[in-house]
């Protein structure tokens, strides 16, 4: 199948509007290709990941300080968290902040909102359901096709550059109905209580199909963010899945018991404590803020606490008194940044870092280098505050 | 023995190389080292091997969006795969990945006889004919 372009896209793509716009076009074509899209569409918003320089290094700052030169985004644009709270004090190098600088530099020339979040579903108002957007981050993606009925596949930090560029997508996967009805259903053969045993399941099934949607049937149906964050990361760590649905379907399934939440805990599970505490990963919201002033009640954490946060739910909380309670605890908010990939937490510092997050601990140990004591957050509470 | 496979192009351009082949999807960011072109990641079955010069095949990648710059930094490290091919369906992040790192793509058709590409040594990529040749040698 080919990719029917305009003669204004073939334009576009022949160098006639410039050199970035043509390799935005040549991104687009390339994935348009792989997932047989028939035409490319407009999207409405997109939000952009590959903006923390331990991510992306220096070949990824090189090419954004090139790209933003040529090009100006055409579509409101956001943007994922970066390495470090902008406000805030940190040992890292000036090499590591010189060239984190510069790719904030370089996304502001071409227009983004310095959001720095990986929760932008909960920091913005949102487009009816059914409308197309472009979402870079996996858990960002995954739930605003599952949880909100927003359109989007499980972008590349270049597929969403390109529609950032162009305001365009391939029209393909789960932007097509058919394609978001589940093909494959997770059976649950063991009870899911925290916010933990969510994001294990979530593990687990991205790993075990190449599915663009799974379902979890009715089970899943009324739980919370903090949950449906835990799953939906996880989802998109382990995996190529891009939703999720509580649709029943009658077809082909795989079972999801004590066994198999064994297996992604005997995988990621590498410490037995830490000398750090790290929550957020995704970005903790205002629910999950609230909830865990109310469980730290009054208490002090024993260890070094890193909270992580977006700015704009930072500052809602300092206004409700909840920021206090929690820097009361001890516990250091930290806005822009994400537990994930952080180079605040490095295996020289710590010898391990105590998280609920299951797509934290995937890439601390991965990534990082750096072990993990996964636990849930009662557990946490329970045994590190007093 | 050789065997001509038919491919999907999606990334175009020719190479050649030795075989680096995986049933196992590949998560860019976390499990590839952009320096130096090496597999790191403990559970996968190519942890040890270097992707630079082989001809990658494996069904597709996994996990972050950011994988796509994963894949530019190995080129633009110089310890990149000369080609990649996926085995089962290409997905956006090396989709992309490969359309600016300028590396030649394809996807094997499900349609043909397909032998266990792991036994090959040797691989020539043409993306524009459309066609894997894998020698066993």
């Amino acid at each position: 199948m080919f990719v029917h372009l305009t003669r204004d896209e073939e334009d576009a793509l022949d160098e006639k509007h410039g050199k970035a716009t043509s390799l935005a076009y040549k991104i687009l074509l390339s994935i348009g290709k792989a997932t047989d899209a028939e035409k490319l569409i407009p999207v409405e918003w997109v939000h952009l990941s590959g903006v923390n320089y331990n991510t992306i290094g220096d070949a990824g700052v090189k090419f954004l300080r090139e790209y933003s030169e040529g090009t100006r985004f055409g579509v409101p644009t956001t943007i994922n968290p970066m390495g470090y709270d902008a406000q805030k004090q940190n040992n890292l190098s000036n090499n590591f902040k010189r060239s984190q600088i510069e790719i904030i530099k370089a996304y502001e020339k071409m227009g983004s909102i310095p959001s720095f979040s990986c929760i932008p579903y909960e920091i913005f108002q949102l487009p009816d359901r059914g409308h197309n957007v472009s979402f870079a981050e996996s858990n960002a993606a995954v739930i605003a096709n599952s949880v909100f009925g927003l359109h989007t596949n499980k972008e590349s930090s270049l597929s969403a550059l390109a529609s950032a560029v162009t305001g365009k997508t391939p029209y393909s996967e789960l932007r097509i109905e058919s394609v978001r009805d589940p093909k494959i259903k997770v059976k649950l053969e063991t009870n899911l209580n925290t916010e933990l045993d969510y994001g294990l399941l979530g593990y687990f099934s991205g790993k075990s199909t190449k599915e663009s949607c799974i379902s979890f049937g009715h089970n899943i149906s009324n739980i919370d963010m903090y949950k449906t964050k835990s799953l939906a990361a996880a989802l998109g760590t382990s995996g190529g899945c891009g939703m999720f649905s509580n649709k029943e379907i009658n077809g082909e399934s795989i079972s999801f018991g004590k066994e198999e939440e064994k297996s992604v805990m005997d995988e990621l599970n590498t410490t037995e404590s830490g000398d750090v505490i790290a929550l957020g990963s995704p970005q903790l919201g205002a629910f999950e803020l609230e909830l865990l002033s109310n469980m730290i009640n009054g208490k002090k954490f024993s260890k070094r606490c890193m909270i992580f946060c977006p700015r704009a739910i930072y500052e809602k909380a300092c206004s409700s008194g909840i920021a206090q309670k929690l820097e009361n605890a001890g516990g250091s908010l930290i806005c822009d940044a994400c537990t994930c990939l952080s180079p605040l937490l490095t295996h020289e510092e710590y010898d391990g870092v105590i998280t609920n997050s299951v797509k934290a601990a995937h890439y601390l140990n991965k990534s990082n280098g750096v072990s993990v004591c996964l636990t849930d957050l009662k557990s946490i509470i329970r045994n590190y505050t007093r | 023995m050789t065997y001509s496979l038919r491919c999907k192009v999606i990334v175009g351009g020719k190479a050649s190389g030795r075989v680096l082949a995986t049933k196992q999807p590949i998560n860019f960011l976390s499990s590839v080292d952009p320096l130096t072109g090496m597999i790191t990641d403990e559970n996968h079955e190519l942890c040890g091997n270097s992707v630079k010069e082989r001809v990658l095949v494996f069904p597709y990648a996994v996990g972050s969006s950011v994988g796509a710059y994963s894949i530019f930094a190995l080129r633009s490290n110089r310890v990149s795969p000369v080609g990649i091919i996926c085995t089962s369906k290409t997905d956006i992040t090396t989709a992309s990945g490969c359309a600016i790192a300028n590396i030649p793509l394809l996807e094997l058709c499900t349609d043909q006889v397909i032998p266990e590409i792991e036994n090959f040594n040797e691989a020539l990529v043409d993306g524009i004919s459309g066609i894997l040749q894998i020698k066993k040698v």
